[in-house]
């Protein structure tokens, strides 16, 4: 009885939860196959589309002889690189008309024509014409005629599903594409990123934890930069940061901080005079990584605010009788409770901003230097037009992701045996 | 009184009255005043002047009448200093002093006396220097944006930091970029696209989410703990992987430029996230409910729909909001599978309108206002239930 009872709980459950496991597989898990596939293959954006057989429909009629009529099909192959095999042709007449001295690869069938066309090679173009009469003499009505449309149908090679295997991908990825120079791009911009968020996450949950007047209007309003549309928010932004009619530059000359307007998302390098040492600064990754810090600060703002808040306010007055001041207290308690959620943040935190794409691609599409692997992802699929190398830039991503994610489990996993 | 935390005392102070004063000179320029200097050295002297008389004076002298004396003089000096002002500049700077007088009033000298006063002062300044500070840095961007929808481009041009609004125009000059983006530029279209992708999405991923939730919550099945932790993990995985093989393979189905393509994609990214959290709240719901339905031969979907659901609008309604929220956000997916102008959402309109270098600023910030304003009002109204959901990680970004 019990036996029955929990395989319809299993049936049941299978049921309830296969719709969601199959988009979820369709949609999420599959690419990330696919990926490993077309990474392999030398694909182009254009060889996507699959080589259609196409046909355009002219009527046409014939001097001196209103009872006939002539259709020319223009045929082509939609594809310049690929043929299509056994193409097949068919077309619907009107009644009471009937074809004269009809192509040989064609017959008519109860009011309509097939036609077999064979293969079609690349490029493939040709005029087909069809004759036509009026069986009852009547005169042919051209609208009704043109208003019917050929249908075609032909086999091609998809040119992803083939079994043709090449490293070309990854060995241009690695040795063809500034790799390196990608690869510390993108490693400044996640670490700085995460590490700013984290700090001035800390600071504005510590100061959100204390009671003062407007404390749930402040913590709704320090959320918005993470809710709002990345879309608006990145174009406010270069704005606000344009040299020459942007606000902040403006203020900043208006206030005589600086002499001369600067190109905040538009410049690589900044050489800054320090003690007589002329240190660069790569300008537009520092401002791009500013950006992520404002919008993402607020998630570990938020995660740290609800540890503080679960921490025992004995502890801090433990610590108050003991003569403890602020910064001993913030050191000794308030640090090592939240070092836990900082951990899992930094995670986080660091994945995410790895894959971060829109933000850098709104904000200065990946000039001066701010190409990260996300950016390359797009312009190697899009720009280029080269969707193996996008694929093959995405595994590495991948690859790399998960690289630091075992790194990061056994780091943190030593660190738990050891406490 | 040790004369490491008078310093201390003076000089914080003084600094935080100073980053006061200038936050409100640079408001002040915004209006279009001309203000060049912020004065640094003679607003630093004049607050340690102050914080050390308020010292001196003590109790002496009841507070309320001592702030007043205090924000007069600093008032007075000021205004004598930046010349030609409006009266509402110098009733600013009062209220400053005010609020500063007033801040500075609880510090004596016994209370500097004490061991760990300069830590303390420098902590108190630094929360309200803070609390300001991210005010401003937060709030100014989106206040940019919506001063510029109201401006024209030849003012913008004229002095890019008057963002005074002239309210004394006419109705239709103050919303032409509103105005001009919805007919010119379709936005109307845009919004109801937009929106018939959120809403869609809502309903869509709550229909899947929900049973399968449910089923993670409380049936046994094989693969049980396996599901429910690669759940995480499948959300923990970046959409830039994702677009390729999705690209092609929408190109080739068709679905590429199409509504319903995207209302896929972001059902199945959503998923994950929300099959997550109406998990961990189906299981608080006590199970006795559902065993007494059991008996009253309910199957499962009438157990969901009688017992489950009614229980837990809450949990749906924040998830909801959420997919929403994600959904009207979202930009990456749209920008790889629209490029027919007839099927944009807000987000791709707004970045296609960027495109053309040509297209004034203000309309291009009157859209950012538009998409901008039904998330911020979603989430201010039901802040309280969306702060819970956002610690659980519900928006990815």
């Amino acid at each position: 009885m019990s036996d029955t009872l929990s395989k319809i709980e299993k049936r049941t459950a299978y049921i309830l939860i296969l719709p969601a496991v199959f988009l979820v597989f369709s949609i999420i898990l599959f690419p990330i196959f696919a990926n490993v596939w077309i990474s392999f293959k030398e694909v182009g954006l254009k060889d996507i589309r699959i080589p259609e057989p196409r046909a355009k429909k002219i009527v046409k009629s014939i001097k001196d002889n209103p009872d006939q009529l002539k259709v020319i099909y223009k045929l082509r192959n939609s594809s310049l690189i690929l043929e299509i095999r056994d193409v097949k042709f068919q077309d619907k007449l009107p009644k009471n008309i009937k074809p004269i001295n009809l192509d040989e690869r064609c017959r008519v069938k109860s009011n309509k024509i097939y036609c077999d066309f064979g293969n079609w090679e690349a490029k493939y173009k040709e005029n087909f014409q069809i004759l036509l009469k009026s069986s009852d003499g009547k005169q042919i009505n051209k609208k009704e005629l043109k208003t019917i449309k050929p249908k075609l149908t032909g086999k091609s090679d998809n040119i992803l599903l083939n079994t043709n295997f090449t490293l070309k991908n990854f060995k241009k990825v690695f040795f063809q594409n500034e790799f390196f120079d990608l690869l510390s791009t993108t490693f400044y911009y996640t670490f700085f990123g995460t590490i700013g968020s984290i700090v001035f996450g800390i600071l504005t949950a510590q100061l959100v934890n204390q009671k003062f007047f407007g404390r749930t209007f402040m913590r709704s309003v320090l959320l918005f930069p993470y809710v709002g549309p990345v879309v608006a928010l990145a174009y406010t932004w270069e704005l606000l940061l344009d040299p020459y009619s942007g606000t902040l530059n403006n203020l900043l000359m208006n206030f005589q901080v600086i002499q001369e307007p600067l190109n905040l998302l538009g410049q690589k390098y900044l050489t800054i005079n320090f003690f007589g040492f002329d240190l660069k600064l790569r300008l537009a990754l520092t401002t791009v990584i500013i950006f992520e810090i404002w919008r993402y600060f607020p998630l570990a703002f938020l995660f740290i605010l609800a540890r503080l808040q679960a921490v025992p306010k004995e502890l801090y007055e433990a610590a108050e009788v003991d003569g403890a001041g602020p910064l001993q207290k913030f050191i000794n308690i308030t640090l090592p409770q939240i070092t836990a959620v900082i951990s899992i943040l930094f995670m986080i935190r660091f994945i995410w901003n790895f894959n971060k794409f829109e933000d850098i691609f709104l904000l200065t599409g990946g000039a001066s230097g701010t190409r990260t692997l996300p950016i390359n992802v797009y312009e190697q699929g899009f720009t280029i037009s080269d969707i193996g190398m996008g694929s093959a830039v995405s595994i590495v991503i991948v690859a790399l992701l998960l690289l630091f994610m075992f790194v990061y489990f056994k780091l943190i996993g030593k660190r738990a045996d050891e406490n | 009184m040790k004369t490491k935390n008078l310093i201390y005392y003076a000089l914080i102070s003084s600094i935080f009255l100073f980053s006061l004063v200038s936050i409100w000179k640079i408001l002040v320029t915004l209006q279009g005043v001309e203000l060049k200097n912020f004065n640094f050295e003679i607003i630093i002297t004049l607050g340690i002047a102050i914080s050390l008389l308020n010292l001196i004076i003590g109790e002496k002298l009841n507070y309320l009448i001592k702030s007043t004396l205090f924000a007069f003089i600093f008032t007075f000096v000021d205004g004598y200093i930046v010349q030609v002002m409006p009266v509402w500049y110098n009733i600013g700077i009062f209220a400053i002093l005010i609020f500063f007088t007033l801040k500075i009033n609880k510090y004596s000298q016994k209370y500097l006396a004490s061991e760990h006063s300069s830590q303390i002062v420098i902590f108190d300044f630094l929360t309200l220097f803070g609390i300001v500070l991210f005010s401003f840095v937060i709030l100014f961007p989106f206040y940019m944006m919506l001063i510029t929808s109201f401006k024209t481009q030849a003012a913008l041009l004229i002095n890019p930091l008057d963002f005074s609004i002239n309210f004394k125009q006419d109705f239709k000059e103050l919303f032409k970029s509103y105005f001009v983006i919805f007919d010119t530029y379709k936005f109307g279209r845009y919004i109801l696209i937009s929106t018939f992708v959120s809403v869609g999405t809502v309903i869509v991923t709550l229909l899947f989410a929900i049973p399968a939730a449910y089923a993670v919550a409380r049936l046994n099945f094989f693969g049980k703990n396996f599901l429910s932790t690669s759940i995480l993990i499948i959300y923990m995985f970046p959409a830039i992987v994702l677009v390729i093989p999705l690209y092609t393979v929408f190109s080739q189905l068709g679905l590429r430029n199409s509504v319903g393509g995207l209302l896929i994609v972001y059902t199945a990214t959503t998923l994950p996230v929300a099959i997550y959290m109406l998990q961990g709240y189906f299981g608080s719901i006590p199970k006795e409910l559902e065993e007494a339905a059991i008996m009253d031969k309910l199957n499962w979907f009438g157990i969901i729909i009688k017992i489950i659901l009614p229980l837990s609008i809450p949990a749906i309604s924040s998830v909801a909001l959420y997919v929403f929220m994600i959904a009207w956000n979202e930009f990456l997916f749209s920008l790889m599978f629209l490029d027919n102008p007839n099927s944009f959402t807000l987000s791709r309109a707004i970045q296609y309108l960027s495109g053309d270098a040509e297209t004034p600023r203000q309309y291009l910030m009157a859209g950012s206002v538009i998409v901008t304003i039904p998330v911020l009002l979603i989430f201010v109204y039901f802040e309280k239930y969306l702060v819970s959901g956002l610690t659980a990680g519900s928006v990815k970004g």
